[in-house]
This record gives C-alpha cells, sequence and structure tokens, in this order.
C-alpha cells in the first residue's frame, strides 16, 4: 500500500461522508458535513504539491531538494478561513434555532412543500 | 472646440440647480423656485449664444473620452434640431418654474419638487444635445427615472405612485428595448459617434440587421411618445401635478420618442418598413385618441388623449419618410409645445381656482375668469387648427401631404382617416373651449369660488398663447428661419423650399380642412347625443390590461423562481453537488488517458495504515453516529489528528502545527455551540431518500477520490515554487518558505485572508450580540439545561493547572512567533496558540472570573490588526517600493547578539493580532451567550423554589 492511496482513498472517504452528511436535514450535521469536506479539501489542495517525505520546506545550504513550499502556504490560510468560515455557520445555526426553535436547515420543523415525502433530517 | 465650455455649462446648469436645490431644500420656496428659475434663464442665455452660429449652418460640439472602450464619448452637439427641442426644454421650462411658484399649495415639499424638475430638465437637455448615441441612452433612461419622481410628486396619492409606476414600466421597458436598438446600430454603422452614424443611413438600411433596429429603436420611441397601443400611460400619469404635466406632456417627455425618430430620420427612414409602421401607427394613434378625446370628462384626461393624437399626428408625419412631411412635423412641435403647455396650465388654473376639473361640472367660467378663458379659447383654437392660428398652417400642410402616401396601395386612406383625425381634434378642441367658458354653469358651487389667479400664475400661459398666435399670424418672419434650418437637419440635407401662410389658395387640404372644421362644429351640437351613443358602448380599459398583464407576469415569474429555486437548502446542495459530479465525469470522459500516472508511489508505513483506518473507521463513525452529537465531536477530532499527522508525515510541519491548534478551537466552538442546540433530534428521514443522498454521496467520493489518486500518481507540472525555494532567503531574509510565502511573496492574499475573517469574527459578534432581544431572546431565557453538570463546576486542579499553563502556553506562543520566519510558526500559529491558552482560562474558571480580568477588547485587536497589516504595506510605498514589499536586515544588540530584523515581521503582528482576535471574539461570546443563559435557568429554578417554599 503507498502512501499515496492512503491520501487519495481518505479523500475519497471524507467527500463521500461530507457529502452525505451535508445533505441533511439538520443544522448540525450539516455543519458537520462542511467540516468533513474541508478536510477533503485542504488535503487534496495540499496532495498537488504531490507526497514528499522528510523535505521540509525549511531553506538550509547543506539541502537542495525541498517539498512544494506554495499549497502549504495556500493551504494554511485556507485551515484557518475554514475555521472562520465553520464558526460563521455555526452561530448562524445556533441564531437561526433561537429564533425559530428549529434546528431544520430550512427553518421550520415541516417540510416545505407537500410533494416532499421527507419529514426532516 | 471652442464651444466645449458653452456646451458643458449648458447641460450641467439643470443638475447643479438640482443639487443645490436639494441642498436648501429646507430653505423657502422662493428660493427654490428661484435657483431653478435662474438655471433655465441661464441655459437659455448661453443656448441664444450659440443660434445665431448654429442656423448659419455651425455644429457646435465638444468631445471627451470616457469610456473609450465602449466608445461612450461624452459628446455633445447643437445642431438646429437639437437648438430649437432645447430652447422649447429651457423655456417651457422656465415658465412651467414661474407656473409652479405660484400653482403649488401651501406647505408643499418645494425643495423636492424643483430639484426632481431640474434633474428632468437636464436629462432632456442630454438627450437633445448629446452627440453619442451611447451617451443619448444615459440621458434617455435618466428622464424615465425622474419623470417617476415627478409623476408620483404627491406620493400619498394611490393614483399618483400607481401613475408613475405605470409611466416607469411603459417608458423604462420601451428604454431598454432602445438601448437593444442603438447598441445594434452603432455596431452597424461602425461607431456610436451620431454625426458618423447619420452619414452612414445607406449603409445601415442594407444590413441584415436594419428591420431589427428599426422594431427596437421604434419600441422605444413609441413608449415614450405614447403611440399606440402604449399610450395608456400618460393619462394615468395625469396624476402628477399640473405644472409637471404642462412640461413633461407638451414639449419634453413625450416628444422625446418624436425627438429620436426626427433625429435618426436620415438613418431609418425611407424604407417601405418605416414608412408602413411609423405612418399606421401615427395614424391609429392619431384618430383613436382624437375620439376618445371627445369623450373624457376630466380636463387634464381630455388634454392628454389630444396628446396622444397630436404625437400620432408628428409620427405619422415622419413616418411618411417625405421631407416636406418632416417640415410640417417640425413647425407642429413648435405649435404644438406653445398652445398644449398653454392649455395644461389653463387647465392647472382651473383647477386650482375652482376646486374640480370636471368639465361636468364647469361652464360659463368666461365670466368669472375672464383672462384665462381668452388665454385657453385661443390656445384651444390652435389645437383645433383653426385660421388665423399657429396650428392651421401645420394641419393644412399635414392634410396636403396625405394624398402623397399610398398606404397599403389605398392612396386615399391615409387622406380620410387623418380627416376624420383632424375632424375630432376640432371637436374636442371646440368642446373643451366651449364647455368650460362659454354656456350656462352647471354647477354653482366651483362657479361661485372662480376667479382669474394672480397675474404670475396666468402669465405664462398668455405668453404662450401669444406665441401660437404670432405663430399663424406671421410664420414666415417668426419661424421660417428655424423651421427651415430644422428641417434641414433632420432630413440631412438642405431644406425643401417651402412657404409658411395662412391662406394658400383653394387646394385640397383646404377643402378637407373645412370638412373637418365643420364636421367638429356639428359634433361640439350634438355632443349629448355622441356621448351617449358612446357610453352605450363598453370600452376596454387600458389599465385594467396593463394590471392583468402584470399580475400575469408577477405569478409565472414566481412560479419559475420556485421552479427553479426551491426555499429548501437540502435540494439546492443536492443539485449543486449533482451538477458537480456530473463535470467531473465530464471532465474525465473528455480528458482521456491513463488512470494510474507513471510517478512512483511511497510504500506507506504500519502506522500510517493504521491512522489511516482510523480515519476511515473514525469517518464512518460521524455518519453512523450523526446524532449522537458530543460523540460525534469526538470521532471528528480524531480525523483531525490524523490529517495533523499527515502533514507531520508529509513535510508539512507549519501545517501540522494550525491544523492541531484550529482543530482544538473549532471542537471547543462546537461544544459550546451543541450546549444550547438539540443534542440528539429524532430521526425523521425517509429512508429513499437516505439512500439518493447516500448513493450521490459515493459517486462524489470515489470520483474526488480518483481525481487524487490520478493526481498523486503523475509528475507536478511546471510550478513557481522554485523561484519562492530559491528567493526565500536572499530576497526575503527567512528560512521558513511557507511563512515567508505568506508575509511576503503572497502577502496581498493574506491580507486579504485576515480581512475575511476579521469580518467573519465581526458578524459572528453581531449576530450573537443581537440573540438577547426578541424571541431568541425569550427562547433562550427560557433554556433549559439538558446536560447533567458535574456537582464541582470549576475543579479545582483544573483551575490551578490551567493557570500555570497560561505564561507557559504564551511562551511557546511568542517563541512560534518569533522564530516564524525561520521555523515552522508564524502569526496563525501563534495566534491560535495563545487563543487556546486563554480560552482554557475560560473553561476552568467560568466566563464570569476570566472576563473581569480581561485586559484588551477583542474588537480593537482585529481592526489593529487590519491597520498594521495595510501600514506595513504602505510603508514600502514610502521607500518607493510597491505595496507589502518587505525588508529586512540584521542588528547587533550586547549579550544577545546578532538577530535579523525584516518588516514583514511587522505584518506577521497584523495577522497575530487579527486571528487572535476573531478567534477570541467568536468564542467568548459564544460562552457569553451560553452563560447567560444558564443564569436565566438558575434564577428561574430558584424562584420556582421560592414559590414552592412559600405555599
Amino acid at each position: 500500500m503507498t502512501y499515496e492511496f492512503l491520501v487519495a482513498s481518505s479523500i475519497g472517504v471524507l467527500v463521500a461522508a461530507g457529502i452525505y452528511l451535508s445533505l441533511r436535514a439538520r443544522t448540525f450535521q450539516v455543519v458537520l458535513g462542511l467540516t468533513l469536506l474541508s478536510y477533503a479539501v485542504n488535503l487534496f489542495l495540499f496532495a498537488s504539491g504531490r507526497l514528499v517525505l522528510n523535505r521540509p520546506p525549511i531553506w538550509d545550504k547543506a539541502v537542495s531538494e525541498y517539498t512544494d513550499p506554495l499549497p502549504q502556504a495556500l493551504v494554511l490560510t485556507a485551515i484557518v478561513i475554514t475555521f472562520g468560515m465553520t464558526a460563521f455557520v455555526v452561530i448562524l445555526a445556533l441564531r437561526s434555532f433561537l429564533e425559530t426553535g428549529s434546528d431544520h436547515v430550512d427553518g421550520d420543523s415541516v417540510p416545505c412543500d407537500d410533494s416532499d415525502t421527507e419529514k426532516g433530517e | 472646440m471652442a464651444y466645449a465650455l458653452t456646451l458643458y455649462t449648458l447641460v450641467a446648469l439643470p443638475f447643479v440647480a438640482a443639487l443645490l436645490i436639494a441642498l436648501v431644500h429646507g430653505a423657502s420656496r422662493g428660493l427654490h423656485s428661484g435657483l431653478a428659475g435662474a438655471a433655465s434663464t441661464g441655459g437659455l442665455a448661453l443656448l441664444a449664444g450659440l443660434a445665431a452660429p448654429v442656423i448659419g449652418g455651425e455644429v457646435p460640439s465638444a468631445t471627451l473620452s470616457w469610456v473609450p472602450a465602449l466608445g461612450l464619448d461624452l459628446t455633445l452637439m447643437v445642431d438646429p434640431l437639437g437648438l430649437m427641442f432645447a430652447g422649447l426644454i429651457l423655456g417651457i421650462g422656465l415658465l412651467v418654474v414661474i407656473f409652479a411658484h405660484f400653482y403649488l399649495y401651501k406647505g408643499e415639499d418645494t425643495g423636492r419638487f424643483f430639484a426632481s424638475l431640474m434633474l428632468f430638465q437636464g436629462a432632456m437637455l442630454g438627450i437633445v444635445l448629446a452627440g453619442n448615441v451611447l451617451l443619448l441612452l444615459v440621458f434617455w433612461e435618466l428622464t424615465s427615472l425622474s419623470s417617476f419622481l415627478l409623476i408620483g410628486f404627491w406620493q400619498h396619492k394611490a393614483e399618483g405612485r400607481q401613475g408613475a409606476r405605470m409611466a416607469l414600466a411603459v417608458t423604462g421597458g420601451g428604454g431598454l428595448a432602445l438601448i437593444g436598438g442603438m447598441v445594434l446600430l452603432g455596431t452597424v454603422a461602425g461607431s456610436f459617434d451620431l454625426a458618423t452614424i447619420l452619414q452612414r443611413g445607406a449603409q445601415v438600411q442594407a444590413s441584415p440587421h436594419y428591420p431589427v433596429i428599426l422594431g427596437l429603436i421604434l419600441l422605444g420611441c413609441f413608449t415614450k411618445s405614447a403611440q399606440f397601443p402604449f399610450h395608456f400611460w400618460l393619462p394615468h400619469a395625469m396624476a402628477a401635478p399640473t405644472p409637471v404635466s404642462a412640461y413633461l406632456h407638451s414639449a419634453t417627455m413625450v416628444k422625446a420618442g418624436v425627438f429620436l425618430l426626427a433625429r435618426l430620420w436620415p438613418v431609418l427612414s425611407g424604407t417601405d418598413l418605416y414608412t408602413v409602421i411609423v405612418t399606421s401607427v401615427g395614424l391609429i394613434t392619431m384618430v383613436f385618441a382624437a375620439i376618445v378625446a371627445l369623450f373624457r370628462h376630466d380636463l387634464k384626461s381630455i388634454l392628454a388623449y389630444s396628446t396622444i393624437s397630436q404625437l400620432g399626428l408628428l409620427v405619422m408625419l415622419l413616418g411618411f419618410s417625405l421631407e416636406m412631411a418632416a417640415l410640417a412635423a417640425v413647425l407642429h412641435i413648435l405649435n404644438h409645445a406653445a398652445f398644449k403647455a398653454a392649455l395644461f396650465m389653463a387647465a392647472g388654473i382651473v383647477d386650482h381656482e375652482t376646486g374640480t376639473r370636471d368639465i361636468r361640472r364647469l361652464g360659463g367660467l368666461a365670466k368669472a375668469m375672464p383672462v384665462t378663458a381668452v388665454i385657453a379659447t385661443l390656445a384651444a383654437a390652435s389645437m383645433a387648427g383653426l385660421p388665423p392660428l399657429g396650428g392651421f398652417i401645420s394641419k393644412e400642410m399635414m392634410l396636403y401631404e396625405t394624398p402623397e402616401v399610398a398606404l397599403f396601395g389605398l392612396p386615399w386612406l391615409v387622406p380620410v382617416l387623418a380627416t376624420i383625425g383632424a375632424t375630432f381634434s376640432v371637436g374636442y378642441s371646440l368642446r373643451l373651449a366651449w364647455h368650460l367658458f362659454f354656456g350656462e354653469p352647471r354647477d354653482p358651487e366651483p362657479f361661485a369660488r372662480a376667479h382669474d389667479p394672480a397675474t404670475g400664475m396666468w402669465a405664462p400661459s398668455a405668453l404662450l398663447t401669444v406665441l401660437a398666435v404670432l405663430l399663424g399670424l406671421m410664420p414666415m418672419l417668426l419661424a421660417a428661419p428655424l423651421v427651415g434650418a430644422v428641417t434641414g437637419a433632420v432630413i440631412g440635407g438642405a431644406a425643401p423650399e417651402f412657404d409658411l401662410a395662412l391662406w394658400h389658395g383653394v387646394n385640397l387640404a383646404l377643402i378637407l380642412s373645412t370638412i373637418a372644421v365643420a364636421g367638429g362644429a356639428l359634433m361640439l351640437w350634438r355632443h349629448a347625443a355622441l356621448l351617449r351613443a358612446w357610453e352605450s358602448v363598453s370600452h376596454r380599459d387600458a389599465k385594467r390590461m396593463f394590471d392583468a398583464v402584470l399580475g400575469f407576469a408577477d405569478t409565472w415569474v414566481r412560479k419559475a423562481i420556485i421552479a427553479v429555486h426551491t426555499p429548501s437548502l437540502q435540494r439546492m446542495l443536492f443539485a449543486t453537488v449533482a451538477v458537480i459530479v456530473a463535470l467531473i465525469i465530464d471532465g474525465a470522459l473528455a480528458g482521456g488517458g491513463a488512470f494510474t500516472g507513471t510517478r512512483p508511489g511511497i510504500t506507506a508505513s504500519p502506522p500510517a495504515i493504521m491512522a489511516w483506518a482510523l480515519l476511515i473507521a473514525a469517518t464512518a463513525a460521524v455518519v453512523n453516529d450523526s446524532r449522537q452529537r458530543f460523540r460525534v465531536l469526538i470521532y471528528v477530532s480524531v480525523i483531525g489528528l490524523v490529517v495533523s499527522l499527515a502533514f507531520v508525515r508529509f513535510s508539512a510541519p507549519d501545517l501540522a502545527l494550525t491544523q492541531i491548534s484550529v482543530e482544538v478551537v473549532t471542537i471547543l466552538l462546537l461544544l459550546l455551540a451543541l450546549n444550547l442546540l438539540p443534542k440528539a433530534p429524532p430521526v425523521l428521514s425517509s429512508t429513499p431518500r437516505k439512500w439518493r443522498d447516500g448513493a450521490l454521496a459515493v459517486v462524489g467520493g470515489v470520483l474526488v477520490g480518483g481525481v487524487s489518486w490520478a493526481m498523486l500518481t503523475r509528475e507536478p507540472g511546471a510550478s513557481i515554487s522554485a523561484y519562492h525555494l530559491a528567493n526565500s532567503k536572499p530576497g526575503g531574509g527567512g528560512t521558513n518558505v511557507v511563512n515567508v510565502i505568506l508575509v511576503d511573496f503572497r502577502a496581498f492574499d493574506t491580507l486579504g485572508e485576515i480581512i475575511v475573517l476579521g469580518i467573519a469574527g465581526l458578524a459572528i459578534y453581531a449576530l450573537l450580540y443581537s440573540t438577547a432581544r426578541g424571541s431568541a431572546g425569550a427562547r433562550l431565557r427560557s433554556w433549559q439545561e439538558d446536560m447533567p453538570h458535574s456537582p464541582e463546576r470549576h475543579p479545582m486542579m483544573f483551575v490551578m493547572a490551567s493557570r500555570i499553563a497560561l505564561p507557559l502556553t504564551l511562551t511557546v506562543g511568542i517563541y512560534l512567533f518569533l522564530r516564524g520566519h525561520n521555523q515552522p510558526g508564524g502569526g496563525f500559529i501563534a495566534a491560535l496558540v495563545i487563543a487556546i491558552a486563554f480560552l482554557l482560562q475560560y473553561l476552568a474558571a467560568g466566563y464570569d472570573w476570566t472576563d473581569t480580568r480581561r485586559r484588551f477588547g477583542e474588537h480593537q485587536m482585529i481592526g489593529w490588526g487590519v491597520l498594521t497589516a495595510m501600514a506595513t504595506g504602505l510603508g514600502a510605498l514610502a521607500f518607493g517600493a510597491n505595496f507589502l514589499t518587505s525588508t529586512f536586515g540584521y542588528f547587533y544588540l550586547p549579550l544577545i547578539g546578532k538577530f535579523e530584523l525584516a518588516s514583514a515581521m511587522l505584518f506577521d503582528t497584523g495577522v497575530f493580532l487579527t486571528v487572535f482576535g476573531a478567534v477570541m471574539l467568536t468564542l467568548a461570546q459564544l460562552s457569553h451567550i451560553a452563560q447567560r443563559a444558564a443564569r436565566a435557568h438558575a434564577e428561574a429554578q430558584a424562584s420556582l423554589a421560592a414559590q414552592e417554599d412559600a405555599s
């Protein structure tokens, strides 16, 4: 088993779980789904620099080979921004729950129209 | 360019006046009307200076480049056509300002009125003086908007608001068509410069786009000039104050369409298509509106329909595509402006002094208001086309031209219909004057009140009526030079030979004219019988039809929106994900090539495989157990931990540090939020939907995983990373390339990112700050603690340990910050670590204890952070470098030795402050809310217990 396979399959599993959860009806599950998707996206962006062992992008006279620093810089800010986004969505969900008394993503606990047979979650 | 200043001043004057009036809008009516009058007078003076050269054949113009990429230049030009219209706009504008000064009632918002009026005047001047068709469109739209303000000036009246909205919908909608037509015209002609376009008539008419251009432009003209079937907005616009009607509907707004037809005459006219459409629309409008006008009872409504009819006449004349007909149109524009403005003002006077505009309640007013009677009767006679007034000459010329046009191959059609229209014109004009001023008063009450108004109120209409009379008595002296020059400008060549006179001998036109006058007199005589006949037939109400169309559009637009945009996040997200999945499949199929690339893989170590299995298991657990929310948070943190480990393994120490600290903060956030959210909501999901979503999720996961695999097994393309690695130390002064990229190479991105983060923090604060109020506040106060609490709220060991840990953690944070330029660390990571140190205090010792010891404001930190980062960037400008260029140097201090200082460090301080502020603001506020809810809960419990004790 190669690291490449491990990373690729992890990304795939995280994406699948993220999509499934973000399609749920409760705000908290959607937040969880977005969190998992964010892991996947950050890993994917990071992986675009390819997987390299033991060559951190810390410049040294004696070293000539490094891993790609650019995806790392992008992902670093992405991780922090992910926190900002998650926090915002969580607070939005909380506020919406406090305003309406329901944590359904569409703001109410009843289905939005009759053709929709499912009742939440 | 000698005239540039004059031209720009001319167009700018009304706008400046509008601005000034708006600025002093609380001042007296005299100041408002004075400013408006001064602007109009000033404009007239400037125009007078241009009149001699323009009539002499010169075309003063000026150009300023505005948006050259679009071909939009600020070009103004005055040719005789523009001169005539500008004169009407300013001249009648001045008279309307005087009239309105006396007309408006006490306590009305004169500032708003005159400011809107001047805005409109400026827009109209812009239309007639624009030398670039795109500029013309800008002003065209501006007239629609400013006329909306004027028509709806009496905002408290429903019909005013509805009339304004209808006018805007119709003229604005036509304006959209006009934009399309003009842009197409400019594209076909190869220029948006008006003078150039006018030269290229043949080129435009030969183009296959000509019918489309013609249709769209005519749509704009016909809606603006209230031509059938778009005429209905004009009568409803009569809800406006009378000065507005006098201005907009005599000489300006509705004439804009006629103006544009005349303006583009050389380009558009002459084809069969043009002649048939324009002539028949004009003819139908003229006859139809004249018939309706005969049977209206509201003075302004009669005038509105007569205006529609007269506009139809003008459109028809221009549609003939004959030079003499164009000349007749030009003359009639002058006549109509004079008599119609006078009549509107007279109607306003009658309304003002009797309290009613219903012609059935008026009559015999000549005795009570003789001055008004003389003015209005003369103006009405000119409208009827009776000799020796101006209207007679232009109507004669019109009738003279009618046999020249054989519409649909029928040479008699146009003369017969035109004569019918003229007959009804005579009818409604005579009826207006006769029923208003002669005979017996029909209602004693308004008659008793009636009297002539102050001189200032009747003088403007008197002046216009004198003009209407003189245009008949000495047309050659008064109008011929202007009319000749204007006609030349319209047809784009020399005007034909003409002789304006009352008597041309006995010819067909005179016979038709006599028939019309006789017929009109007959209609006045038998008006009561005709009215009965008219009223016995039911008529379609255009307003109701308009409302029905609007309602229809409204319903279907709503349905369409609901069809494509269900108010359900689940469905929208499903659709979005499905589209993305489809795009990936499409890309994969189109790309071709092998699934697995040639890059050799790295064999994974057993611990790594275990970590991977842990991640997969945790992910599965999150999905499977997503209702057990606290437990799920543990699974999520396991995932985060494995991701951090992956970063460590794959040579990304900075990322690992960031991920692990963000992980802590995120879990804290979710814990705090979950405290207030439902912990384990009931399962209500339907199985089919779960399967459907699950299928989509699996497909999406397999695809993205496959894409990752395909990417990871291929060699990367050439990237700019080599540059960053090579220049990090010599150019940025740091060995941690990731940090140097963040604070130096791509510092602008980072600046944007911390600003976004700061905004998110402030938005969260705003969302939480206001939860105390309204239904959210009530729900928060009635919040029930649903989790078992430890009896010891703040365990001593934890409190003490966290206090000891604080200075240590701070030291670690500062260390990470300081070494960040050369070793893993930096502003982002340090901020998160230090935030965790403080959050630990909140956790251990409680919100209140910690909050009272807090010495910094998170809002200010966000602000100062962004400002510091920006100031660092701007500092580079002071040294002549680009924004955000960094510099560094090495310094020696005794004891410490050699050390490095980089300006990027200052930037990183900004990053640190913003991130720290945003994180703290979010979490501290959230725990504050939770604290408040818990306290309310405790108080409620206590009072409940007290009540039980008492009973």
